[in-house]
This record gives structure tokens, C-alpha cells and sequence, in this order.
């Protein structure tokens, strides 16, 4: 730069000497204790994983063991098989309601608004008070079976909550009504921002309502649906409160999730090497579901701006 | 004096050098237009101007100051924006006077500089107003209100009229010229519209790949411009630009397009332009002509008789645009605009008589696009 | 689209109602279940199910619940954990939003280096599992000495609820125009002027969306709640467990009927009244 002899700007006050400066000492806090927490927090429960820390943390570096110990426990090999069978019926069911709900509110429908508050409240509230009424209701003593026999069905059974083999079903049906108001609200959300004019284009060609949508309007949301089934997915990995309230598991190890053996290991048995490890496991399950997902962002948003 | 100096400018965005080494020099009071296409540099210069952003190289002088390490609320100079840029939740009082709030003008001080912009844009009705609930017109005032309030040494537009329909477009063109008049001041404006550029600007620069093509009054521009890419970027429909030979012809040089076809066209060149054709005699050049130089048959250009040439061609296509009719023609098998008036009628498909005006004839050499007569 | 559905024959309308009136009441009939049960006596219940009208209004349940239910020992009801709650609510809810502005302001719009970095580390805060988090919180708190308070909680919620606010913040502040910022520094504001007098005027939007997100989210909290506080320390959700934990011996359905509505009832009001924002908060913070 050519700054020959010219004085370069008016002197500066200590206040505009110290602005700069300040505006650093502002924006800087908050960023770093975020990035530090998150960045140290998943270090140090990863390094832990590797070490024979039982109640307190200690420092000993024992490679694979806690590892080797989680995937070789019954607990843990549980907790993985349930996640896949809940994991699968929770997003099955959960998209096909969320998604037919949408359609049918997209047909102007009187008090779409009340219909939609109805759908969508089951997320405004804790899972802990979900799953407690779930509990009572699916309770055979208590809830529907008693309900149903009392009316004078008294061969009635429905008793899935005690059974073991069926336990893992309720967990998908209170966690697909708590979550399928939220996929009717993205999905609605989606067919409501298809171009207006491809509907009129299809209606010219001749496509008659249920053509339009399969043909058209589901082909023009299908990054939608990617969304939602990965949305979804990681709340199966993540789901902790609703099992603990509803079913606290059981009965036996019938609704075991990875979640629940964390906290189970750390807390319970005081075995946080262990914990630790299962933890990252869970990490690792959340991992390969959203790293496709970014990376497929990421191709969608370079495609995009290649052809845009 | 020199109100603004751009010396070397150069800047870059990770591999792509967007501005190539920039020199300006405007002086106090003058109108400069940079255009250009977009993605040309205009905008970034304006932002290093304005000391949005930092330049790689180069300096910036404003007012004689070197500005470069200088804060943008320091470089005194306003600017306004393509998008206004009103703050939405302020009135377009407060949007006046924040500037002024900023640098702690007393409150007295800035009541009577809004008063007096207020009453020269004749936004005085709207001042409780918020952006929201104004037109497109008055916001674009009020925009320049905020600017005029500074009194700066510079005032920065950039591409401030793009967002208006074009009736309000041709409106406020004629009205920021006036308020050029008005209060001398010293304005670089930045535009896409190559109208723009000519109805307003005392100079032009023509900015194209990070460079400038072309940097003189609008009418040097228009007649003689530097290069092929300013003589065909200025003027709608742009200037004919077709391949063509240099030949004597009698005592002269002369042009041909189409050179060896039976339909060839000569055309003379004027006793200044031989100068630099010469070197190109029997060579093949770029002729440019601008469509306003080929007209119906009886139009006369210039005193003599020497400056019109008469030549028949194929009609391809007419566009009547109800001032005029542009004229799509063959000559010398290459296609050329022209524009005649609108009460002759032109056979589309068959032969006609045009007059063409030989006296502006440009020439470019082939291989460096530039000006050589 | 809809016009063409219009056409269509009536009855294929009153099938369309009936599905969505039927999906209605699926969604409604623990809401309704609860509320009912809440004014019901536990004989009541206990001889039939839980899913019956009231034959009798036993609306002491809600006192009972409020101040005197025992849970863990102690007699007082679930107030006491009520009153935790907001007081870690609130106090998160707060800070962490004004935080996550003020972040959000700096990446969005006082582009630094790195800052596309930073950036992309707290985005991952959002997904990150709380397991991940248990075992480093648990030695950050008690080197603070705040071990068992509602404290820690506020202290945690803030640093975690940072992530999403400033998620939020930042996607809402970056599409606030280029310009309108140069022309504040043309017009010689800062930092701190162009946050307070451009952004924040403009931010109600987001910083609705924002609170209803992090209030609703905070006070539905559980894992955390569990695992750093015991006994009278513990905020509702946590104690609603113990609670159901407590009565497992001899069920009281009304009881807890009443605990869980009132426990319930700070967010449900919250998402009557602000449905629109908490929508636009979950689609926002979806991944997590």
C-alpha cells in the first residue's frame, strides 16, 4: 500500500481506540464457553470411555475394554434391537399419519386451525406427563382392558404394556402420538409451498385431485420427507423420558433403549467408563443417520447453486 | 481539485480477482457513472470507496485525504443503496437523523437539517411515517434525504434506481440530475443501465471483467468508444459490429463488408479516421456502425453531400416501436440494425434503399477488439 | 388444488371430516382422560377404569396435588418443585435468549474469522445426545459447588440452550439485508448501536419464537432434572416420576391426575397462546 508521508486518519479518542476492542470482549464469552463445552464435554466423555472409571473418573487408559463389555452385555444388545424395532414402527407409523393428516387438512377444511392445535399439542408437553398417561391407559388393570370388560367384553385383553414381546409397540404408538402432529405440520407446510401454478398446469393436463398429489406434489416435497424420517430418527436414538415414564423399560429389559442404559450404567451402577462408552455408542448411532443427511444437504445445496 | 483519487486498485475473492488494478480521478463537482454488466466490479469499487471493504492493493483519496485506514463514518461521504436501505422500525425522520444521532449533533442542529432536506424532496408530509408505509418513489427520497443530511464531500449511489418501475425510473433520473445541478456536489453512481449512464453522468466508466474499458465524457463513449466490448455494452439496440476489409478507393480508404460478394458495400472513411486505418489497409477489421447511422433513403447526414451513402438491401425484419422503426437488413451478407422513421414502409422479405451516415464509422482491430479509427 | 377437492362428491367430504375428526379425538382422549380423572375420588376410579365420567366432583384432588400429596417423604405436594421449575425457567429462559441475540447478531452480521466455524461447532451442540454431557457436567458442577441446586440447572440450561438460541437468532439475522448495515456504519453506528437500535427493534419475532422454545423446552426437561437434583431440589418432571414412583404402592389416579395437569398446564398455556411461534420453534430446532 502506498501511504507516502499523508497522516492516515484524524487521532482517535481512547473510547474509538478502545471500541474495537471491546466489541471482541463482548462477542467472544459466549461463542467460546459454546464451543469449548461442546467441544471439551465430548472429548472428555470419550476419553473417559476409554479408561476403568467406575463411581469417580480416573485416568487410566484401558483401550477397548468398556467397549468390548458394552456389545458383549444382553442389556445392551437388547437396547440396540428394541431401538431398531421402535426406531422403524415409530417412523413408519409416525410419517404415514403425519402425512396423510396433511394431505386431508390441505383439502380447505372448516377449523383447519382447531385441527391443527389439536394434532400438534402432544409436543408442547413433557414427555414425563405423556408417558405417565400412556402408562395408566395401557395399564390392563386400570386402563382400555378394564375400560372395554367393564362394558361387558370380558374376554377383552389388551395388555401389551406387561407383555414382552408386545411392550415395545406401545412405546411406538405414544411416541407416534406425541410426534405425528409435528410431521403433519412440516409435511402441510411443504405441500403448501408447491407452486400454485404446477397445480393449475395438472389440472389443465386432465390429472384428477389424488393424481395431482401423487404425481405432483409428493415428487415436489420429497427432500421433506428425507427431513422428517432423519428428524425422526434421532428422536428414536435420543428418547429417553417418554420410556422412562411409560414403561421405565421394562417389563424386564423388554423396552430397554440405548438411552436408558446410559443413564443405567453412569448413574445406577456407577460404572461411568462403561456409561461412557455406551454413550459414544449412542453418539456413533446418531452420527450415521445425520452425517448422510448433511452430506446430502450439502450435494442438494451445490446442486442447487450449480443449476440455480 | 480532485475529489476522488483511485490509484491501483486491485482486489481479489480467494482466486478470483474481481478488481484489476483500478485508476480514477473525479473532480469536485463532477457527475461519474461507473456501468458495467453485473459481476464487472462496480459495486465492490463503490464498497472500497465507501470503505465497506478493504482493497488488496491501491489507494483511495477523497477530498485529498488519503481515506484507506479511515472508518466509513469518517471518509465523509453518504451513500445510497439499491435497496434503499431504510431501518425499518425507525420513521423517516429518525432514519434522517441517525447519522446525525450517531456523531451527538445537538438536537437543534438536526431539526433544521431535516427540515431543509425535508422541504428540497418534498417529504416534509411523511416524516412520522415508517418505510413500510411508503411507495417505492418515496422511499427512494427519503433515501437520499438520509444522504443529503451529511452534506458530504462524496455522494455514492449504487444502482439506487433498479428497484423503481420504469416510468418513476425516468422520473427520478431527471430529478437526481437536477439535484446534482442544485447543489454541486461530487457524485459516483454505480448502474447496469447504460441509459442511465449517458442521460446523467458528466463522465463514464465503462467497467467490464475487473477492468476499466473505458473512462471519458458520455459522448466519447457513445461515438468513439475504446474498445468492441464498449461498443456494444453502450447503446440499445447496441452498435452493428460486422467483419470488413480497409481498401483505397480513389484518393482514400474505404470499408468493405462482404469484400468479393456480389452484393458488397463500400463505404468511405472519413479524412481522420484514414489515419489509423491506414495500417490496416488491405487487412480485415471490425466495422462498427450504429444503428441511427443507417436510415430510409432520402435522410441526409451532415451538409455535404459526401457524409450519406446510398446502398439497397434485403428487409429481414421490422420492429416498429411507434418513435421509430428498427430495421433488421442484410448488407454484405451481414446482418446489421438500422433505424428509420416510422412512416416508411418496408417491404419485409424484399429489397430497399437506406441512406447510410459514413461520417462515424468506427474501426477495431480484430485480434485486440480496440479502437484503431 | 383445493378447488378441485371442492368439487368433489359430498360423501368423499364426510370421510375426509370423519379421518380427521377421528385423529382428533386419538390425540385428545389423554388430555380428556386426565382432566376427568382429576376431579374423580379413587373409588371411583379404582371400580371402574381410568377412562370414565366423574360421578362425583372431587375437586380436592387439586389441593391435595398442589400442597399436601407426599412424594419422597415430604408432604408438601408438588409446589415446592413447581416453584423450582420457574425458578430455573425462567432465569434460563432469559439469559440464554438474550445470549443466543447477541451471538447470533455477531455471526449473522459482524462476519469475524472463522466465524462460519464457529458457527458449525455450535450447531452440533444442538444434536449432541445430553448423555454425551452427563459425566463432565456432573465434575463442572461440583468444582462450582453447585452440586444439587437449581442453580446448576440455570447455569446448564443457559450454556445448552445457547446452541439452539443462537441457531435461531443467527438464521433470522442473516436474512436482515447487507445494506441496511452499511448503511449504519456510513452513518457511523457500532457494534453496540447497530445491535440496540437495528437488530433488536427488529427481533420481537424471533425472540418470541426463541423464549417459547427454550421455556417450553427447559421445563419439559428431564434427564437432567434426574441426575443433578434429589429430593427438594428436583424441578416438577423429575418429581413427577418420583411422584408415580411413590403412589406405585397404592395408586392415586386423581392425585396425580391433578399433578400432572398442573404440571403440564405452564406449557400448554404457552403453546394456546403462542402456537404459531412454537411451531416455527420446532421446525427451527428440529434436529435436535
Amino acid at each position: 500500500m502506498n501511504v507516502q508521508g499523508r497522516p492516515a486518519a484524524p487521532r482517535r479518542s481512547w473510547r474509538a481506540a478502545l471500541a474495537p476492542w471491546l466489541v471482541h470482549l463482548v462477542l467472544w464469552p459466549p461463542l467460546l464457553v459454546s464451543v469449548v463445552h461442546i467441544i471439551g464435554f465430548t472429548g472428555y466423555t470419550s476419553w473417559i470411555s476409554f479408561t476403568s472409571s467406575t463411581l469417580i473418573p480416573e485416568n487410566d487408559f484401558v483401550g477397548l475394554r468398556n467397549y468390548n463389555s458394552v456389545l458383549a452385555s444382553r442389556n445392551w444388545a437388547i437396547a440396540t434391537e428394541n431401538l431398531l424395532i421402535f426406531g422403524t414402527g415409530f417412523v413408519v407409523l409416525t410419517t404415514a399419519i403425519g402425512l396423510t393428516l396433511a394431505v386431508l387438512l390441505d383439502q380447505r377444511i372448516r377449523a383447519e386451525n382447531v385441527l391443527r392445535t389439536i394434532y400438534l399439542y402432544p409436543m408442547a408437553v413433557s414427555f414425563v406427563v405423556t408417558g405417565t398417561v400412556w402408562s395408566w391407559l395401557l395399564n390392563p388393570s386400570i386402563g382400555i382392558q378394564k375400560l372395554v370388560r367393564g362394558l361387558g367384553w370380558e374376554a377383552f385383553r389388551f395388555d401389551w404394556v406387561v407383555d414382552r414381546d408386545m411392550a415395545i409397540y406401545t412405546i411406538v404408538i405414544a411416541g407416534a402420538w406425541q410426534a405425528s402432529g409435528f410431521a403433519m405440520a412440516l409435511f402441510l407446510a411443504g405441500i403448501r409451498s408447491v407452486d400454485a401454478d404446477l397445480y393449475k398446469a395438472a389440472q389443465i393436463d386432465g390429472a384428477g385431485p389424488w393424481r395431482i398429489y401423487r404425481r405432483v406434489v409428493l415428487p415436489a416435497i420429497w427432500p421433506i420427507f428425507i427431513a422428517v424420517m432423519v428428524i425422526l430418527l434421532q428422536y428414536t436414538i435420543k428418547t429417553f423420558d417418554l420410556v422412562r415414564a411409560l414403561t421405565g423399560g421394562g417389563p424386564g429389559l423388554a423396552t430397554q433403549l440405548p438411552s436408558l442404559v446410559v443413564y443405567d450404567l453412569m448413574f445406577q451402577r456407577g460404572l461411568l467408563g462403561r456409561g461412557s462408552a455406551a454413550a459414544v455408542l449412542m453418539l456413533l448411532y446418531l452420527l450415521a443417520v445425520l452425517l448422510p443427511y448433511f452430506a446430502f444437504v450439502q450435494w442438494r445445496k451445490r446442486r442447487n447453486a450449480r443449476h440455480g | 481539485m480532485s475529489a476522488l483519487r483511485i490509484a491501483g486498485v486491485r482486489k481479489r475473492f480467494g482466486a478470483q480477482e474481481v478488481l484489476k488494478g483500478i485508476d480514477l480521478e473525479v473532480d469536485s463537482g463532477e457527475f461519474l457513472v461507473l456501468v458495467g454488466p453485473s459481476g464487472c466490479g462496480k459495486s465492490t469499487l463503490l464498497n472500497i470507496i465507501a470503505g465497506l471493504e478493504a482493497p488488496g492493493e491501491g489507494t483511495i483519496e477523497i477530498g485529498g485525504r488519503l481515506v484507506n485506514d479511515v472508518e466509513p463514518k469518517d471518509r465523509d461521504i453518504a451513500m445510497v443503496f439499491q435497496s434503499y436501505a431504510l431501518y425499518p422500525t425507525m420513521t423517516v425522520r429518525q432514519n434522517i437523523t441517525f447519522g446525525m444521532e450517531c456523531r451527538n449533533v445537538p438536537k437543534r442542529a438536526q431539526d433544521e437539517a431535516v427540515e431543509r432536506v425535508s422541504r428540497l424532496l418534498q417529504i416534509d408530509q411523511l416524516l412520522h411515517r415508517k418505510p413500510s408505509q411508503l411507495s417505492g418513489g418515496q422511499r427512494q427520497r427519503v433515501a437520499m434525504g438520509r444522504a443529503l443530511v451529511r452534506d458530504p464531500t462524496l455522494f455514492l449511489f449504487d444502482e439506487p434506481l433498479s428497484n423503481l418501475d420504469a416510468k418513476l425510473r425516468v422520473e427520478m433520473r431527471l430529478e437526481i440530475k437536477q439535484l446534482h445541478r442544485r447543489i454541486a456536489a461530487t457524485i459516483v453512481y454505480v448502474t447496469h443501465d447504460q441509459i442511465e449512464a449517458m442521460t446523467m453522468a458528466t463522465r463514464i466508466a465503462v467497467m467490464h471483467q475487473g477492468e476499466v474499458q473505458q473512462f471519458a465524457d458520455p459522448e466519447t463513449i457513445y461515438n468513439r468508444p475504446a474498445n468492441l466490448f464498449v461498443a456494444r455494452f453502450m447503446g440499445a439496440p447496441p452498435m452493428n459490429c460486422v467483419s470488413a476489409r480497409v481498401v483505397s478507393a480513389g484518393d482514400g480508404l474505404a470499408a468493405v463488408i462482404g469484400a468479393g460478394r456480389p452484393d458488397a458495400i463500400q463505404l468511405p472513411l472519413s479524412r481522420e479516421a484514414e489515419a489509423g486505418a491506414g495500417a490496416f489497409k488491405d487487412r480485415a477489421v471490425v466495422l462498427g456502425i450504429r444503428p441511427e447511422c443507417i436510415a430510409e433513403e432520402d435522410r441526409r447526414f451532415g451538409a455535404d453531400e459526401r457524409g450519406s451513402i446510398a446502398v439497397e438491401a434485403p428487409v429481414e425484419m421490422t420492429e416498429p416501436t411507434g418513435a421509430e422503426t428498427i430495421v433488421l437488413m442484410r448488407l454484405g451478407g451481414e446482418q446489421l440494425l438500422g433505424r428509420v422513421s416510422p412512416d416508411v414502409r418496408l417491404p419485409v422479405g424484399g429489397n430497399a434503399r437506406f441512406a447510410v451516415d459514413a461520417r462515424k464509422l468506427c474501426l477495431f482491430d480484430p485480434a485486440t477488439e480496440r479502437l484503431i479509427a | 388444488m383445493a378447488e378441485a377437492i371442492r368439487r368433489q362428491a359430498p360423501l368423499s367430504r364426510w370421510v375426509i371430516y370423519a379421518v380427521l375428526v377421528a385423529f382428533a379425538a386419538f390425540y385428545l382422549v389423554p388430555l380428556i382422560v386426565t382432566v376427568l380423572n382429576s376431579v374423580r375420588t379413587e373409588q371411583d376410579i379404582g371400580s371402574t377404569s381410568v377412562v370414565g365420567w366423574p360421578r362425583e366432583l372431587a375437586l380436592s384432588n387439586f389441593g391435595k396435588a398442589w400442597g399436601t400429596y407426599c412424594i419422597a417423604q415430604r408432604c408438601e405436594g408438588i409446589s415446592p418443585f413447581m416453584w423450582n421449575s420457574i425458578l430455573m425457567v425462567v432465569p434460563a429462559t432469559i439469559i440464554s435468549t438474550l445470549i443466543g441475540a447477541l451471538n447470533g447478531y455477531s455471526i449473522a452480521l459482524w462476519r469475524f474469522r472463522g466465524d462460519n466455524w464457529v458457527f458449525g461447532i455450535i450447531t452440533l451442540g444442538v444434536f449432541l445426545p445430553e448423555q454425551m454431557k452427563l459425566v463432565p457436567w456432573t465434575l463442572v458442577l461440583r468444582d462450582l459447588g453447585l452440586s444439587n441446586t437449581i442453580t446448576a440447572l440455570v447455569f446448564i440450561h443457559v450454556i445448552q440452550g445457547i446452541s439452539f438460541t443462537t441457531l435461531f437468532c443467527r438464521n433470522y439475522y442473516v436474512a436482515i439485508p447487507p445494506d441496511l448495515l452499511k448503511a449504519a456504519k456510513i452513518d457511523g453506528a457500532g457494534y453496540f448501536r447497530i445491535f440496540w437500535r437495528i437488530v433488536l427493534p427488529l427481533s420481537p419475532p424471533i425472540l418470541i419464537v426463541t423464549v417459547i422454545w427454550q421455556f417450553t423446552h427447559i421445563w419439559n426437561e428431564f434427564l437432567y432434572g434426574v441426575t443433578f437434583t434429589t429430593g427438594a431440589q428436583q424441578p416438577v418432571t423429575a418429581a413427577l416420576i418420583a411422584l408415580s414412583v411413590s403412589v406405585a404402592e397404592a395408586p392415586q389416579y386423581g392425585v396425580q391426575s391433578a399433578a400432572v395437569l398442573i404440571a403440564a398446564l405452564p406449557t400448554l398455556l404457552v403453546y394456546l397462546f403462542g402456537g404459531k411461534y412454537f411451531l416455527r420453534g420446532l421446525t427451527a430446532g428440529a434436529v435436535k
